[in-house]
């Protein structure tokens, strides 16, 4: 069986890339983290990885506004020794058919460096702002899945119950005519949902405000996903905020599945 | 001319920045008409002007949300326009990070300094629109505010906070053969907290011929220089000193006298040797009180590593800046313990006074809301943003605190306990071994902030005693640390905090035995210091390393790659001197010896009486619904819920037992429970306990109990007795008499019976104390009013449990369980939060009985490791109604409760049960199958009081079996929301 090489990266106020490598390994990939200033300098390549992590945290402090200056040197800092800026690279590793995984921080820095919703990359289209309560806040929240979308990630799910860490994590779009393809080609993969697993825009089930209930969208391959919501946080049984109420512990999180899938998908392909 | 660029939100959508604003600003200006509108806007100044739009947009303006206009306004549909900005030279974060991007697009520097805009619509007078600036959204000791109409906007200038220091850098000789009253003026004007005394112990040092001739051959004179007094200075003040825990106190109670040598010496590290050698080979302490946090032994190979400290005369002036410098500054602690740990969780504990207090308020100081709010939100970003999991604290309400907040940070760290082949709880240092700064830079940040925590707050402290914190810049500092640690790079590491280079080059001269640092080589944020305040200055984000010659070039090449800077500015020498030059003049030459040991012991006098006035008759309320709500509704007792969740509390994945548990995630846990290594079941436990209230009648006492409720609280949650080791952190009033303090020796007997309940009951518990912090002029004195903090202390409590799939929270799991309290009560009422919803003190205050104590607990940890316990939660502030309570709305799970099972001392009044706050006792839930395995565990400790019902009420019977309590859980969960639902 291939071998699946994960790829965290870090650096600049990168946080969670400790837990979403435990989550990655755990599903049966290697994994490395890497500090961007290595991709930089050209001790690590991107392209020798399968599965490629950004993970949560407040990447340059988050200061001009979620990941604002991350898509500024996404863009602007080259590689030392192809001359590549890390854009470039990130469009070729999406041509081959692998994975990225955005979450919070690291999905607002795929939506600012316009690689979701894509169509095309590189064009910001939508965004994430401050939440409606105007609050960073940390809570558990019920999730939906759209089952029709082509998202990788969520196959095989119907809901999921994982915390949401942000300040920055209401979706909006530049126009309807951009919500409209998201809902029409089913990208908008997860909503936030009340208790009957239906998309709500009731606060806090709805943490955020995020139009159309949106928690986390897909590109119209699958294969590139962002959501506000912490998977990696959920990835052992005692994560879970009320697991003391549990009569049996589950061997593992539920925030698993999503590294699962995408082990499994690279595991076909590769 | 410089751009000045204006980012704002695209007309319809919704502006919370705004929103929240707005209820800021109708909270601190009730009368304000409701309808005002606030839309907020970013500004920022670039100093450059050849910039096309398109590049100045992708870096500050998202297109699908925002607009940006350059040198013109987005609009001028407004009243009144508030541009609030950082006054020259404070540190700003969002300005230093769009210099940065700038750079990543042009490859050159451009300062950019930024601001926050208010468009303010609304009929509102000038002078309205100022006094929403200046006393509701500006600071104005760190920012600017200008107020400006749409007429005046549309010819609005950038402004430019730049530094611009006219004055060269230089160096002051100075005599110290003066007069004391001269003396004493130098001090004050100084800043210098420095006692006649103790100028006359530099005098006198000077004054040695053998010193003059040292002196001499550096070309110093008999005059000392101002690097040298300032030096002195701080590393003498009490803030690093300690010197009232190490002063010789005279001791009386009740007509009999006792010398105390060292506080400290006498009791926090007298227990801690004592322990450690009854331990013996189980012995968990690593490393105690000599490094900048304490270490002990997580498992074979991991130790853990803690400190708390408190932040409170900078969270005076500046809530935000005080709070984020506090937390930020708290994780160097940990980071610079050994060679270095990897930083895992944080807790903070805040006691403030009431938020809506609405009196007048003394001169300088700011509403108890704004320092809350203020605070809260310092360290949400100095703790979110370091990606460092907040998972502990409380906060505690007292008028008291209105002259100065207590804010206390804490965070852990660990570390392998061997890394290269090196213990790496040791540091060690060579001569020849540079020193090298890697993180910020030096500007006049909190320059004196040492000596001037040692000073009581009063209307004229200095304002630059304030600074920023940048999480930032740090997190890229301990990324770049932490492989440089790995690679074997350096030898030794300290952090920069009070004191700055002064401090942390002094004390680690002394492993080499001496330095020379040169105080011309370390980076500033913009020129025209003097040698003295870049000594000095505590510009934060910086560590100081010794680094061996031979890996100095790989070092500062990986620094530079991970986009960090670091300077050698000096060696460590043995030379016995502390040696600082500037260009090539010598300006500092002092020894070690005197630097570090050359100060007399003060000499002060306790006394002690017992001023408490006996408890009056039990109250008795007419209707016990009524009072539980109201007592669940006191600050002390309601939901911190609305800062709990602002603060990340799950970051790193390790989370177990979390801040809010139960079936809604709301209820109150009693401790934190974190696994650190993501692929092991062993957890960290953390815990708390302060109970200044009890201060008013027995600082003993309250000590004792303040330890009981961290060391009962971490039992509940499956901590395991045999691991555990503790924090203190006294926080006081001044104890040392003087004209403007003639209470002082009562204060300071205080403090004596604080360290002899610590010595006894940390022996007591076997619970070792690690480290700690004191911090003893939390005074204000205004123009007619003094205002002392009660005494305070907070015990901070860190242990292991083996596996945390046996962690128990709070909350009620199931109907039909048991209900068992564990432990006697008593008629325990004095300074309980009862008697004060009835502004009574009185005296009968809790006392704890460590044997049975530790009896109990040592069980409960068998009991919950046996999985016989389903919910555990500790009585405290309100005693057991509250407690009850609280853990039947948490689980959503009614509850049956008899008072007549209760196991009291003598005849107690059902509201003396209902509401005395004995300490050590805990209320188990127990399935009906273990009740038996728990009787024969506990005998006649454990008494069945009730249990857990299928409705969704609480029921109390009293002790005749009338019905004093039928509520239903949701009124009761609402009481205890609402009062503190920002």
């Amino acid at each position: 069986m291939a071998q699946v090489r994960a790829l965290v990266i870090t650096g600049y106020g990168t946080n969670c890339e400790m837990e979403m490598a435990y989550a990655c390994r755990r599903a049966g990939a290697m994994c490395d983290i890497v500090h961007i200033s290595d991709i930089i300098s050209g001790t690590y390549a991107i392209s020798d990885y399968h599965f490629l992590n950004l993970a949560g945290g407040f990447l340059d402090g988050d200061d001009l506004g979620s990941a604002q200056v991350e898509s500024v040197r996404l863009k602007h800092a080259r590689i030392k020794n192809t001359g590549k800026t890390l854009f470039e690279e990130l469009l070729s590793f999406i041509e081959k058919g692998m994975l990225i995984l955005g979450v919070c921080n690291g999905f607002q820095a795929l939506v600012k460096t316009g690689l979701l919703p894509g169509n095309p990359f590189g064009r910001r289209r939508v965004s994430l702002t401050f939440n409606d309560s105007a609050k960073f806040e940390d809570r558990w929240v019920r999730l939906s899945i759209n089952e029709n979308s082509p998202c990788i990630f969520t196959r095989t799910m119907d809901h999921i119950f994982l915390p949401v860490r942000h300040g920055e994590g209401k979706f909006v779009c530049d126009g309807p005519e951009t919500l409209e393809e998201i809902q029409a080609m089913n990208l908008d993969a997860l909503y936030y949902a009340d208790k009957a697993y239906m998309p709500t825009m009731e606060y806090p089930e709805n943490p955020n405000g995020s139009v159309q209930a949106i928690a986390g969208i897909c590109d119209n391959t699958g294969r590139i996903f962002g959501l506000m919501p912490h998977p990696e946080a959920f990835a052992h049984a005692t994560n879970h905020p009320s697991w003391t109420r549990m009569e049996t512990l589950p061997t593992q999180g539920e925030g698993m599945v999503f590294f699962d899938n995408a082990v499994k998908f690279l595991r076909g392909i590769l | 001319m410089p751009y000045r660029l204006e980012v704002g939100l695209k007309p319809g959508l919704f502006d919370a920045r705004g929103e929240r604003t707005k209820r800021q600003i109708l909270h601190a200006f009730p009368n304000l008409p409701a309808d005002l509108q606030i839309v907020s806007l970013d500004v920022y100044t670039i100093e450059a002007d050849d910039f096309p739009y398109e590049l100045l947009s992708e870096a500050f303006c998202d297109p699908v949300i925002q607009n940006m206009t350059i040198n013109e306004p987005l609009t001028l549909d407004f009243d009144w326009y508030i541009e609030i900005g950082f006054k020259p030279g404070v540190t700003d974060n969002v300005g230093h990070s769009a210099g940065y991007a700038l750079r990543l697009i042009t490859g050159r520097d451009h300062p950019v300094y930024s601001a926050r805009a208010y468009l303010i619509r609304g009929t509102l007078t000038r002078a309205a629109a100022t006094a929403i600036a200046e006393e509701c959204l500006a600071n104005g000791l760190i920012q600017y505010s200008r107020i400006i109409d749409p007429q005046e906007l549309s010819a609005i200038k950038p402004y430019i906070p730049v530094v611009s220091l006219d004055s060269t850098p230089r160096v002051e000789d100075l005599s110290l053969e003066l007069s004391n009253s001269i003396l004493a003026q130098l001090s004050q004007e100084r800043t210098l907290a420095l006692t006649v005394d103790e100028l006359k112990t530099i005098s006198a040092y000077l004054r040695d011929p053998a010193i003059q001739q040292h002196r001499s051959t550096v070309g110093l004179g008999a005059k000392i220089t101002d690097v040298e007094l300032e030096c002195l200075a701080q590393t003498w003040s009490e803030h690093c000193k300690h010197k009232i825990f190490n002063a010789e106190i005279d001791y009386e109670e009740n007509g009999s006298h006792e010398k105390i040598v060292s506080l400290f010496k006498s009791y926090i590290q007298k227990s801690t040797a004592e322990i450690r050698e009854k331990a013996g080979d189980d012995d968990l302490c690593v490393s105690v009180f000599t490094d900048n946090a304490g270490v002990i032994r997580f498992n074979d190979e991991y130790n853990l590593v803690f400190k708390v400290e408190t932040h409170n005369s900078p969270s005076a002036l500046d809530p935000y800046g005080g709070a984020l410098t506090g937390i930020v500054g708290v994780n160097r602690d940990p980071f610079g313990t050994g060679i270095g740990s990897k930083l895992i969780f944080n807790t903070d504990v805040f006691c403030f006074a009431d938020p809506y207090f609405s009196e007048k308020l003394p001169p300088k100081i700011l509403h108890p809301i704004r320092i809350f709010e203020g605070v809260r939100e310092g360290v949400e970003h100095g703790g979110n943003k370091s990606g460092i999991p907040t998972v502990n604290g409380c906060i505690v309400f007292d008028n008291r605190y209105l002259g100065k907040p207590l804010v206390y940070c804490g965070t852990a760290g660990i570390m392998p306990a061997i890394i290269n082949g090196k213990p790496s709880h040791e540091k060690t240092i060579l001569p020849g071994d540079l020193i090298v700064m890697s993180g910020g830079r030096i500007g006049k940040d909190g320059i004196h902030g040492a000596t001037f925590s040692s000073e009581e707050f009063h209307e004229a402290s200095p304002t630059s005693a304030v600074q920023i914190g940048d999480p930032i810049t740090q997190k890229k500092l301990t990324d770049f640390l932490l492989r440089a640690r790995d690679k074997d790079l350096y030898r030794a590491i300290t952090d920069n905090g009070a004191g700055g280079l002064s401090s942390s080059v002094g004390e680690m001269a002394q492993l080499s035995g001496g330095c020379r640092i040169e105080l011309d080589k370390p980076p500033l944020k913009y020129q025209g210091l003097s040698p003295w305040e870049i000594l000095l200055s505590e510009a934060q984000e910086r560590m100081t390393l010794a680094v061996p010659s031979e890996r100095i070039e790989e070092f500062v090449e990986l620094s530079r790659q991970m986009d960090v800077e670091s300077t050698v500015i000096g060696e460590f020498t043995d030379t016995g001197y502390f040696h600082c030059t500037y260009g090539e003049s010598t300006v500092a030459y002092l020894g070690l010896d005197f630097l570090h040991a050359g100060l007399a012991p003060m000499r002060l006098s306790a006394r002690w009486e017992d001023i408490s006035q006996p408890d009056p008759p039990t109250p008795v309320p007419d209707d016990h619904n009524t009072m539980l709500a109201r007592l669940l509704a006191r600050l002390n007792i309601c939901s911190k819920e609305y800062v709990i969740r602002q603060y990340d509390h799950e970051v790193q994945g390790g989370s177990v037992i979390k801040p809010l548990v139960g079936v809604s995630c709301d209820g109150p846990s009693d401790a934190a429970v974190i696994r650190p290594l993501l692929d092991s079941a062993q957890g960290v436990v953390v815990s708390n306990g302060i109970i200044p209230r009890y201060s008013d009648i027995d600082t003993y006492h309250m000590t004792a109990c303040a330890l009981d409720e961290a060391l009962r609280n971490y039992i509940c949650v499956g901590g395991d007795p045999e691991h555990w080791a503790c924090l203190d952190n006294f926080c006081w009033c001044d104890p040392v008499t003087s004209e403007k303090n003639p209470d002082g020796a009562y204060k300071l007997a205080q403090l004596v019976r604080a360290n002899k309940a610590l010595y006894f009951y940390t022996k007591a518990y076997n619970c070792p104390l690690i480290s700690g912090k004191d911090s003893m002029k939390n005074d204000y004195v205004g123009p007619d009013t003094k205002i002392s903090i009660p005494p305070t202390i907070l015990v901070s409590v860190i242990g292991r449990m083996d596996d945390v799939t046996k962690a128990v929270s709070m909350d009620i799991k199931k109907p039909g369980s048991h209900l068992y309290l564990l432990g006697i009560t008593k008629k325990e009422l004095g300074a309980s939060e009862y008697f004060a919803e009835h502004g009574i003190v009185g005296s009968s205050i809790p006392k704890v009985d460590a044997d049975t104590a530790m009896m109990r607990y040592q069980k409960l940890h068998t009991a919950i490791m046996d999985s016989r316990v389903k919910a555990a939660h500790d009585m405290s502030d309100g005693g057991l109604a509250v407690s009850l309570a609280e853990m039947a709305f948490a689980g959503g799970c009614g509850i049956r409760i008899e008072l007549g099972a209760v196991q009291t001392e003598g005849s107690l009044l059902d509201t003396e049960i209902l509401y005395s706050e004995s300490p050590s006792r805990i209320v188990i839930e127990v399935s009906k199958e273990h009740a038996a395995d728990i009787e024969r565990l506990f005998g006649g400790d454990a008494r069945r009081i009730g249990e857990t019902t299928t409705d969704k009420n609480m029921v109390v019977f009293g002790q005749d079996a009338t019905i004093l309590i039928d509520q239903d859980l949701d009124t009761l969960m609402k009481a205890w929301k609402e009062p503190l639902d920002l």
